[in-house]
C-alpha cells in the first residue's frame, strides 16, 4: 500500500519537465491551481483535461502508474463525485429511482467538479515526481527571497526544510530498530483494539525523540564548527538554471489561460 | 614562525564552576602540537578527551589558562577565523552529514565561508578525489555506509584546505572493515599533504600509528611520549582501563609463557614476523 502511493515521492529520469527549472515548475504549478477557476463549461474543462494530459505525456511518467498511485484520491473523488449527483437539484429531472432523483445541473457539476479535482492532483503529482525534494526546496528559497524584506526567515526555512529532507531515512531506519527492540522485549504493536494500539506506540515514540535531540545537538555542534553562521555571507553550492525552456513553459501556460478565457462563457 | 599549531598552557575546564566538588573535566593541562605532528589523544571514559576537543574548537572556552591555535588566542573574535583553518570529525557518522547528497555535504563548510561558486565546485572533487569517494558526488547519506560517511565528512573537512585535522572518535562507531577504511585515509592523507591531525580515541591499535601519544586520565595528562615509549609503560595503560594493541598483548603473553621472542611488537606484521623467525630457528 504504502509502497505504491506515489504522493510526495520522486522518479528520477530525463523528460522535458524533468529538466525544467524548479521555479518554473512551482510557478507553474500554482499558476496553474488558479486558472483551473477559469473553466466554467463543457469545452473549458475539456481543454484542461487535455492539457494535463500533455504535461503527464510530457514528464514521460506512465499514465497507469500515476493512476495506480492515486488510488486513494479516487475514492474521495468519487464521493464528491455522488454527493454532487444526489444533492444538487437544479434542472430537468434526468431520471428517477425510487427516491434518488438525478438532476441535469447536479450530473454536470458532478462530472466538472471532478474533472477539477483530477487536474489539480496530476499536475501537483506531476510536480513531486519529476522534481527532487531538495530542489524544490532550491526553488521555493528563490521564489520566497522577496519575502526577505518582511522579515521572514527564508533561509532558515529551507534549511530546515532540507535538513529535515535529509533525515527522513536515518530517523525511519530508526524507527525500524525501535521497533523490533521493543518487540523483542515482548511488546506488541500490530494488534489489539485501537486504545491499546495507540498505547504500544509511546514506548516507541520516546526513544524516536530522545534519539531525534541527541541528534539535533550532535548536527548543531557539527555545523557550528563547519562555521555556520546563518544565511549571511554564504555562497550556494547547487545552482538554479533558468532557460529558455523554463520561460517557454509558462508562456504556454499563459497561452493556454488566453484560450480558456475566450471559451468561457 | 612559532610552529605550534595548537597549544594549551595551565588549562582548567569545569562544567560545573559553581560546585567545588566536582572533579574539573580537565585540570591544569598544557601541551603542544606542532605542525605536521599526527597526535594521538587516548583515555578512558570520562578522562576529559572530549572536552579537549571542545576546547581545541572554541565551543567550550576555560575557566583559567589559553588555548592557542594557529598563532592565535582562542576568543570570541579569533574563533571564527581558527575554525575556518580546522576540520573536524565527529563520533556519529548520521549526525554531521548536513547536506541532502555527498556533494552538497562537502560544499557546506565552504558554503558558509562564502568561497565563490566556481571555486566551490573544483574543490569539492579535489578532496572528494583526496578520499575516494569522487564516484559518490551524487549520493545520498543513507546509500553509504558508515566507513563511507566518514570519509565524506573527512573530505568536507579538507575542502576548506585546513591546517589541522580533528579526528574525535571518528571511527567508534564504524564496523572493522569501515575504521580500517578511515584510518588509511588518514594515513595516504599525512604521507601526501603533511597535515596535522590530532586524533581523539580510545582505540590504541589507531594511536599507535600517531607520532606521538598523550595520555590522559581524570582530566590529567599522564603519559606522554611516542607509541613505544607509551606502550612499553605497559602495565600504566593496563591500571588506566586502557587495553594494548593485540600485538603487543599476545607478545607480552607470549615472553611471560617463556617464549624467547625479541624485543616488544607494535604491530601485527612484526609480531607475526619474529613468530616465524622464532619458530624456524628452533
Amino acid at each position: 500500500m504504502m509502497e505504491k502511493m506515489i504522493f510526495g515521492r520522486f522518479i528520477p529520469g530525463d523528460s522535458l519537465v524533468h529538466r525544467l527549472d524548479p521555479r518554473a515548475k512551482l510557478l507553474f504549478v500554482f499558476l496553474f491551481i488558479a486558472i483551473v477557476f477559469v473553466a466554467n463549461n463543457a469545452l473549458t474543462y475539456l481543454l484542461l483535461l487535455v492539457f494535463t494530459l500533455l504535461v503527464v505525456f510530457l514528464s514521460k511518467i506512465r499514465l497507469y502508474f500515476l493512476i495506480n498511485g492515486l488510488k486513494p484520491v479516487f475514492i474521495l473523488l468519487i464521493f464528491t463525485f455522488l454527493l454532487h449527483i444526489f444533492f444538487t437539484k437544479e434542472g430537468d429531472v434526468l431520471f428517477q429511482f425510487g427516491f434518488i432523483e438525478v438532476y441535469e445541473e447536479g450530473l454536470r457539476q458532478g462530472i466538472f467538479i471532478s474533472i477539477r479535482f483530477l487536474v489539480l492532483v496530476f499536475i501537483t503529482s506531476i510536480l513531486t515526481l519529476t522534481t527532487s525534494p531538495i530542489s524544490i526546496t532550491d526553488g521555493i528559497e528563490v521564489l520566497l527571497g522577496p519575502f526577505k524584506r518582511v522579515k521572514l526567515p527564508v533561509h532558515e526555512l529551507a534549511l530546515m526544510m532540507s535538513i529535515s529532507l535529509r533525515f527522513i531515512p536515518t530517523l525511519m531506519d530508526e524507527t525500524g530498530k525501535i521497533l523490533k527492540a521493543q518487540m523483542a522485549r515482548g511488546s506488541d504493536i500490530g494488534s489489539g483494539p485501537i486504545k491499546e494500539r495507540i498505547k504500544a506506540v509511546v514506548p516507541l515514540l520516546i526513544p524516536l525523540f530522545v534519539s531525534a535531540f541527541k541528534r539535533a545537538e550532535d548536527l548543531a555542534t557539527a555545523m557550528e564548527v563547519r562555521g555556520y553562521r546563518g544565511g549571511e555571507g554564504r555562497t550556494r553550492y547547487r545552482q538554479l538554471d533558468w532557460r529558455l525552456i523554463d520561460s517557454l513553459s509558462l508562456l504556454l501556460l499563459a497561452g493556454f489561460t488566453a484560450a480558456l478565457w475566450y471559451f468561457r462563457t | 614562525m612559532d610552529l605550534n599549531i595548537m597549544s594549551f598552557e595551565n588549562v582548567t575546564f569545569t562544567y560545573m564552576p559553581e560546585d567545588e566538588t566536582v572533579r574539573p573535566a580537565v585540570e591544569g593541562l598544557s601541551f603542544s602540537i606542532k605542525q605536521g605532528e599526527w597526535i594521538a589523544l587516548v583515555g578512558h571514559n570520562g578522562s576529559g578527551k572530549s572536552t579537549i576537543a571542545k576546547l581545541m574548537n572554541g565551543l567550550l572556552f576555560p575557566q583559567s589558562g589559553t588555548v592557542t591555535a594557529m598563532d592565535q588566542k582562542m576568543s570570541e573574535e579569533s574563533l571564527w577565523k581558527i575554525r575556518s583553518q580546522m576540520g573536524m570529525v565527529f563520533q556519529n557518522p548520521d549526525n554531521q552529514f548536513v547536506g541532502a547528497t555527498v556533494q552538497d555535504d562537502v560544499a557546506f563548510a565552504l558554503e558558509n565561508n562564502g568561497v565563490p561558486h566556481a571555486e566551490m565546485v573544483q574543490r569539492v572533487h579535489e578532496s572528494l578525489r583526496q578520499v575516494k569517494m569522487e564516484e559518490y558526488l551524487n549520493h545520498e547519506p543513507h546509500h553509504l555506509s558508515g566507513g563511507q560517511k566518514q570519509r565524506v565528512a573527512i573530505a568536507g573537512a579538507l575542502a576548506l584546505r585546513p591546517r589541522l585535522l580533528i579526528l574525535d572518535e571518528a571511527t567508534s562507531m564504524l564496523d572493522p572493515q569501515g575504521r580500517m577504511e578511515v584510518i588509511e585515509t588518514i594515513r595516504e592523507l599525512r604521507e601526501a599533504t603533511g597535515l596535522t591531525v590530532i586524533s581523539i580515541t580510545h582505540d590504541l591499535e589507531e594511536a599507535a600509528l600517531a607520532d606521538r601519544i598523550l595520555v590522559m586520565n581524570a582530566g590529567h595528562k599522564q603519559v606522554e611520549g611516542t607509541p613505544e615509549d607509551v606502550f612499553f609503560a605497559g602495565n600504566k595503560l593496563t591500571e588506566l582501563g586502557l587495553d594494548l594493541p593485540f600485538a603487543m598483548r599476545i607478545s607480552k603473553l607470549l615472553t611471560e609463557a617463556g617464549v624467547q621472542l625479541s624485543g616488544e611488537h607494535m604491530s601485527e606484521d612484526r609480531l607475526v614476523e619474529d613468530l616465524w623467525t622464532f619458530y624456524s630457528k628452533k
